[in-house]
């Protein structure tokens, strides 16, 4: 049998001492009448040779690299990953530990994240991040329940139009259920026209969720929102992508009040859409109202420096109903992968990627848009991601693409966004890319 | 022998014009950025982050690592976490390309070998739990939680009943009434018995038509099966409420009783614990929920179905994205923690039906075994017997001034990590032991050993445990007191 590492002698020993006659008779506290007196329909074992074999099998019926060229977006994508961030977050020190309760025994993993948090402060100019969330969306929702405590104000938040449409969802997943409003600012352009978000907000508004670049590559006149949403008493929660902080202006810059991003870019793998990341980072002030885990330097009875989990009493194990947030398990080895890839690449790396993301961006928007019949939707500034309009309808120029062998999207009508992007598609553009995909791919699709 | 290079922080080895990762000439026209989009757009100043060699990354994260006792290094008994050996071929396995590599928007026609190890995976939880409805989206248990008391709240709204309350015991996991919080609802806690169940009296005295869900470990937290469960399912669906079942504790139960068999109408999984995510100090995890038939119109989505291949006269399938008919919603972006999910597949096909029994019935056994090993020493409030886990109580040390908290630091130095101490609450000095089916007796009898020696320690040389560690005995007073959250160039005096 799998894992078990007792043998049947041993087994009969340790039923004597244990007082017990059989391992059925270990049960005895089950009444019988919910016992499962069958054994479960389960599929059936496999040794490692077959079980590697299956999972082949399986995952050769998934196109990936580099059967397709990635030109995907919408919240995850396909930037480089240095093989020092595997070969660390493949420590098994590191993936096999729990959450560092004990801290004597998890100086690794806490200073890890201390270092993570501190990276992410280094990255986003703000004053305090926690040690992970789940990924982008929830970190969103997490931010929008931070930003009511802080505010006092309950009743409504506004999000823009231009929000990543799955986290706008998760967002008013939640809202629906303790009856908040959730108003959501229309972006027929876009990016949002600062007029109708100075109109939907209130001194009941709790924040206003803002992304920046936003969902449809476009650049957001952030720094205007941010002092708009100021106006009113209600914070501004940014959704920042993490690679263009090398090139973009960072949330603390333009004063944002938290800031939260899908953090799967730094080093996370696709892996259809999870684990990924949630960073939340915020203004000093706010510190004792975040969600998550929290890890501060302190000293041990010797006066040595270390580090334990910190502020702890905001959390669901100490303040049960009214902890700061449910979360317990979070996205620590993420979190890890996130450390390791900021302190490889560093100011100029980050700076680099950034770079040749956007440059190759924007030499794909302009080849893509000499096709006739294919133009940019929006007439903004964009960073690595932007917004064909396909004249003749997305499904034609998705079968070209897919079968020159590239994947694009996704198409903006998989979701609810307004009639204005029905005929739309995004493409995202890494430094993965080079300039031959991106001919190739035009040719494909001018064909 | 300990090399001292992690004591340093990762930004006390940055020196400017040092670099980790090259990367190529831009092979398109770059233009300088500002001739592409205005000013007000870019930073200002360049990010503080560090600039370090990559050997200098590598040689600091790895003599972190070694600062760290985990299950590959450690005996890890950490009660209630399911501390179990990670098999490496999941490593392997979740790394495969065509897994690894596979964006989240690829069309589902694209990714049907994926599509159908979760479709497999849906099936083999909902066989496990007794409860055909699963929904894969959450990312952890308390996601899980959280999501099944949105779908019982979408239930109850239809049905047209305002019910505005969840219960629990008081030996509850804090997750119970913090989801049950978020998800709208009011918490209210009933007393336990002084055995640790569930108090049936208590029970009925807080039923009525405004409770929604009642939320129950079973086994619970001090490692006892409920064994009134049919009572307590009979007396909450009574009132026309739901009975949750937190599902931490599954590893004891697997193969051998199901929720759906003893009452509950939910329950989440924690893969990251059962189906040994591994647990990644802090994560990922990923906590899918299963329900009943009549739940599953609820359930977050999207989750996959199958449906019989267009003009297929084999049994070939074609698989499905979808969002059940009155979802309560995403609750999180994309489709939920597939790595781990991946994992934990790869573990049910290892073990496939008796192995998920014999994994019970091994996780429980040597539960057991250790328990009569200790309790003389360290008695055990709720009997002789257990489950997957036992929570003993040092409780008799503490005239000697030993409480369980020197317990717990003093195993460190001795090679084994510390169960979970000072929960669940009801229990004084409370040791939470969790061996795991994946321990040898040999392992077993170590850590025994280890527990009376300790016991025969000076109270004073134990106040002062662990001693071996690099670090001992944290101030988290002053830590608390003036937070210091990350590194700063020049530290405040």
């Amino acid at each position: 049998m799998a894992y078990l590492y007792n043998t049947p002698e041993q087994q009969q020993e340790m039923l004597a001492v244990a007082g017990v006659s059989s391992l059925d008779a270990l049960f005895d506290q089950i009444p019988t009448d919910v016992r499962l007196n069958r054994l479960l329909e389960l599929p059936p074992a496999l040794t490692e040779i077959e079980l590697e074999s299956h999972l082949k099998q399986l995952a050769a019926r998934n196109l990936g690299s580099p059967e397709r060229v990635c030109f995907l977006g919408g919240g995850a994508y396909d930037h480089f990953i240095p093989a020092a961030v595997d070969a660390i977050a493949s420590r098994s020190e590191f993936y096999t530990a729990y959450t560092p309760y004990q801290a004597e025994a998890s100086q690794g993993s806490l200073q890890a994240f201390f270092e993570y948090q501190t990276l992410i402060c280094q990255l986003t100019g703000m004053d305090v991040s926690n040690a992970s969330l789940y990924e982008g969306g929830t970190a969103v929702s997490e931010a929008v329940f931070m930003a009511m405590r802080c505010t006092n104000r309950h009743e409504k938040v506004v999000v823009l139009g231009s929000l990543q449409p799955e986290y706008r969802q998760v967002v008013q997943t939640y809202m629906q259920q303790i009856r908040c409003e959730v108003v959501v600012v229309p972006t027929p352009n876009g990016t949002a026209d600062p007029a109708a978000l100075e109109a939907a907000i209130d001194d009941r508004t709790a924040c206003v969720v803002i992304q920046q670049p936003n969902f449809f590559g476009c650049l957001e006149e952030v720094q205007s929102l941010v002092e708009i949403t100021h106006k009113v008493g209600a914070l501004a929660i940014v959704s920042f992508d993490p690679i263009s902080l090398g090139l973009l202006a960072r949330p603390g810059e333009y004063k944002a009040d938290i800031a939260v991003a899908e953090g799967q870019s730094l080093g996370t793998p696709l892996q259809y859409g999870g684990p990924f990341l949630g960073i939340l980072a915020c203004r000093e002030e706010f510190m004792r109202k975040m969600p998550g885990r929290l890890i501060g330097q302190t000293v041990d009875r010797l006066g040595r420096r270390c580090f334990v989990l910190n502020l702890q009493a905001r959390e669901q194990h100490i303040r049960r109903e009214k902890a700061t947030s449910n979360i317990c398990t979070n996205q620590g080895l993420i979190a890890l992968r996130a450390a390791v890839y900021l302190s490889l690449l560093g100011k100029t790396g980050l700076k680099e990627v950034a770079e040749l993301s956007f440059h190759k961006a924007h030499y794909a928007a302009d080849q893509l848009t000499t096709i006739p019949g294919i133009k940019l939707q929006f007439d903004r500034p964009f960073f690595k991601e932007f917004t064909l309009h396909c004249a003749n309808g997305v499904e034609p120029v998705l079968k070209r693409a897919r079968a020159a062998g590239f994947d694009l999207g996704p198409a903006t009508s998989q979701f609810d966004l307004g009639k204005e992007v029905s005929h739309s598609l995004i493409v995202a553009v890494t430094e993965r890319r080079t300039r031959e995909e991106i001919d190739r791919l035009v040719a494909a699709l001018g064909n | 022998m300990r090399n001292n290079q992690a004591t340093q922080l990762l930004f006390e080895l940055s020196k400017s014009g040092r670099r980790g990762a090259v990367y190529p000439a831009c092979d398109v026209p770059s233009p300088p950025v500002e001739s592409l989009i205005p000013a007000r757009f870019l930073a200002q100043t360049p990010s503080a982050l560090p600039e370090i060699t990559e050997p200098d990354v590598i040689r600091h994260f790895v003599n972190l690592s070694t600062k760290n006792m985990s299950v590959d290094t450690h005996f890890y008994p950490l009660g209630s976490c399911t501390m179990k050996y990670n098999p490496k071929r999941h490593e392997r396995l979740a790394s495969l390309h065509g897994i690894v590599d596979v964006h989240p928007y690829q069309p589902a026609e694209d990714i049907q070998g994926m599509l159908e190890l979760l479709y497999t995976m849906q099936q083999m939880l909902g066989e496990i739990s007794g409860l055909p409805g699963v929904s894969l989206q959450p990312a952890a248990g308390a996601q899980g939680e959280l999501a099944a008391l949105l779908v019982a709240s979408a239930y109850f709204r239809d049905k047209g009943e305002n019910r505005t309350r969840v219960l629990f015991p008081n030996s509850a996991h804090g997750t119970n009434p913090a989801s049950a919080a978020i998800a709208g609802f009011d918490c209210v806690q009933l007393k336990s018995t002084s055995a640790g169940f569930v108090d049936l009296d208590e029970l009925r005295a807080h039923l009525d038509d405004k409770t929604a869900v009642f939320m129950v470990t079973n086994p619970n937290t001090l490692g006892l099966f409920e064994k009134e469960m049919a009572t307590i399912a009979k007396l909450v669906h009574d009132v026309g409420a739901l009975v949750y079942i937190d599902g931490a504790n599954m590893n004891a139960i697997a193969g051998i009783t199901r929720p759906g068999d003893f009452g509950g109408d939910m329950q989440h999984y924690n893969v990251h614990k059962t189906f040994t995510g591994p647990h990644g100090a802090g994560g990922p995890g990923s906590g899918p929920i299963a329900v009943r038939d009549f739940l599953a119109p609820y359930l977050p989505g999207p989750i996959v179905t199958q449906q019989p291949r267009h003009g297929s006269l084999d049994k070939a399938w074609t698989y499905h994205l979808t969002m059940p008919e009155r979802s309560v919603g995403r609750v999180r972006s994309f489709f939920g923690n597939l790595g781990i999910i991946v994992r934990g597949y790869c573990y049910l096909r290892t073990l496939g039906a008796e192995g998920v029994k014999a994994m019970s019935e091994h996780a429980v056994l040597n539960a057991n075994y250790l328990l009569a090993k200790l309790k003389d020493v360290l008695p055990v409030p709720q009997g002789d017997r257990c489950m997957h886990e036992f929570v003993a109580s040092a409780k008799i040390h503490k005239e000697r001034g030993i409480s369980a908290m020197d317990i717990a630091k003093r195993l460190l130095d001795y090679g084994f990590h510390a169960p979970t101490v000072y929960f669940p609450l009801v229990v004084p000095e409370a040791m939470m032991i969790e061996p795991t089916e994946t321990e040898s007796k040999e392992t077993l009898d170590a850590f025994a050993d280890a527990l009376r020696a300790i016991l025969k320690e000076d109270a004073e040389f134990l106040h002062l445990a662990p001693h071996t560690t690099p670090v001992s005995r944290p101030d988290d007073v002053a830590a608390a007191r003036n937070p210091v959250l990350k590194w700063r160039p020049h530290p405040a005096e």
